[in-house]
């Protein structure tokens, strides 16, 4: 699923200014694929650790790891509570931007979601 | 992984002889605690898991008191199902002291994720110690949520509004501090500049006789940053320490017992009483490490520390709970 917005992205970026019909078809998988779009929280990393969103899509961060961590907007846009194994965050993005955040009990771990 | 070298860092301040190379030792890291005993500039360091190698010369002194870290209370993963079951072992390890402790340090992560009740089973089975005080200092799983509001109303009644304090006992000076707070994107422990400004004010009045002990929950030196095992301004704290002959820095956060002796200044970083975590780089994340079960209590632990007025040495012991 992440790797389908990916390239979809990339397909946007690099290809949509040329190629005109495949625009059209790749916007649309794309709208459809990113309204979801998950990161998962592994062995201490956000992955991936950084993606790229249409305007209004929503977020999942899903923590996999045996330690809580958190999803906290470097710039204070969101902010979860600690999410222990297993549980969720989402966040829906309104806004085109870049929004870089971090885990507040880790900060080593940092992450980043464009919004196009 | 417990190796068979001396759980034992001497340092001498007065003799240029032993270990002043200001090197990292990572000791035999399985063990439940320290014992330090402070006599005449020297930091002598045991694990309470080889009783046998503690001179009982060096355990006497004016003052001990045993520190604890990284209860964890909740945390109910395979590393260690039964955390509860551990604190109270480690109690045990306490009472069991030839000599009781004066009062108990515990070095944070009390919790595993800040809830009221994990607080109070750490505090109930904690008033079976044979020490009645105890000293803490937040890790960052006691502030979740909340900004630590829930853990200065138990722990920090007394302190300084951002959960620092000092107090004196038979002559030691201790500081508690708090580096868990407002952690920036990328970065490491952070003690804050008004923090380190009270700091300076602290220990501005003591004579450089004073031996002083520091306790934080992370690490105030550079174990491993990659992991975010270290203080942003660790450094600048330990510049007001300088004129003093004796420092003993008290930390946990990494589940390990290491030490360093840098000048005047003697690192130790004290087991959980949890879960262990891995060796720095020596796993892909610093997350709980599973161990067989027979060998849990092996790698978890406490530790004693003895001080001995007028020979300014502090012997740190740790000891398993195996």
């Amino acid at each position: 699923m992440r790797r389908t917005v990916f390239l979809a992205s990339l397909l946007v970026m690099g290809l949509g200014g040329i190629v005109a019909e495949p625009r059209s078809f790749v916007t649309s998988a794309q709208e459809k694929a990113a309204s979801t779009a998950e990161v998962k929280i592994d062995n201490f990393v956000f992955g991936p650790a950084a993606i790229i969103v249409p305007v209004g899509a929503t977020v999942t961060w899903i923590n996999r790891d045996d330690i809580p961590h958190t999803v906290v907007s470097t710039e204070k846009v969101f902010k979860s509570k600690v999410l222990d194994t297993d549980e969720k965050f989402s966040y829906t993005f309104t806004k085109a931007g870049e929004y870089p955040y971090f885990c507040s009990i880790h900060p080593k771990m940092t992450g980043k979601v464009v919004v196009q | 992984m417990a190796s068979n070298t001396k759980d034992e860092i001497l340092h001498d301040h007065n003799h240029d002889g032993i270990d002043r190379r200001g090197f990292l030792k990572c000791m035999a890291w399985a063990g439940t605690g320290a014992l330090c005993v402070i006599k005449g500039g020297v930091l002598k360091s045991y694990s309470m898991s080889r009783p046998s190698e503690m001179n009982p010369a060096d355990m006497k002194g004016e003052l001990s008191f045993v520190q604890i870290s990284d209860s964890h209370m909740g945390f109910n993963k395979p590393a260690n199902p039964d955390v509860a079951a551990t604190l109270e072992a480690a109690v045990d390890k306490i009472n069991a002291l030839s000599r009781p402790p004066e009062f108990l340090l515990h070095t944070g992560d009390i919790s595993h994720l800040s809830k009221p009740e994990e607080f109070d089973t750490v505090e109930q089975i904690l008033k079976r110690a044979s020490a009645k005080d105890v000293f803490y200092v937040p890790g960052e799983h006691d502030v979740l949520n909340d900004d630590g509001k829930q853990y200065h109303e138990r722990f920090a009644k007394g302190a300084q509004e951002g959960g620092w304090y000092s107090f004196e006992k038979k002559g030691v000076h201790f500081v508690g501090l708090v580096n868990v707070m407002n952690l920036k994107a990328g970065g490491l422990g952070t003690l804050g500049h008004e923090q380190l400004e009270w700091l300076e004010k602290d220990v501005k009045p003591l004579k450089s006789s004073t031996p002083i002990v520091v306790f934080a929950h992370i690490p105030l030196w550079a174990v491993y940053p990659e992991w975010g095992w270290g203080t942003e301004d660790s450094a600048e704290a330990l510049g007001y320490l300088k004129k003093f002959g004796s420092v003993t820095v008290l930390n946990g956060h990494i589940h390990q017992i290491m030490q360093k002796v840098e000048g005047n200044v003697t690192f130790h970083t004290a087991c959980s009483t949890a879960f262990p975590q891995p060796k720095p780089g020596e796993a892909p994340s610093p997350g709980p490490m599973k161990v067989p079960a027979e060998q849990l209590r092996s790698v978890l632990g406490i530790t004693d520390v003895n001080y001995v007025s007028g020979q300014h040495a502090l012997a740190v012991v740790d000891s398993t709970l195996a």
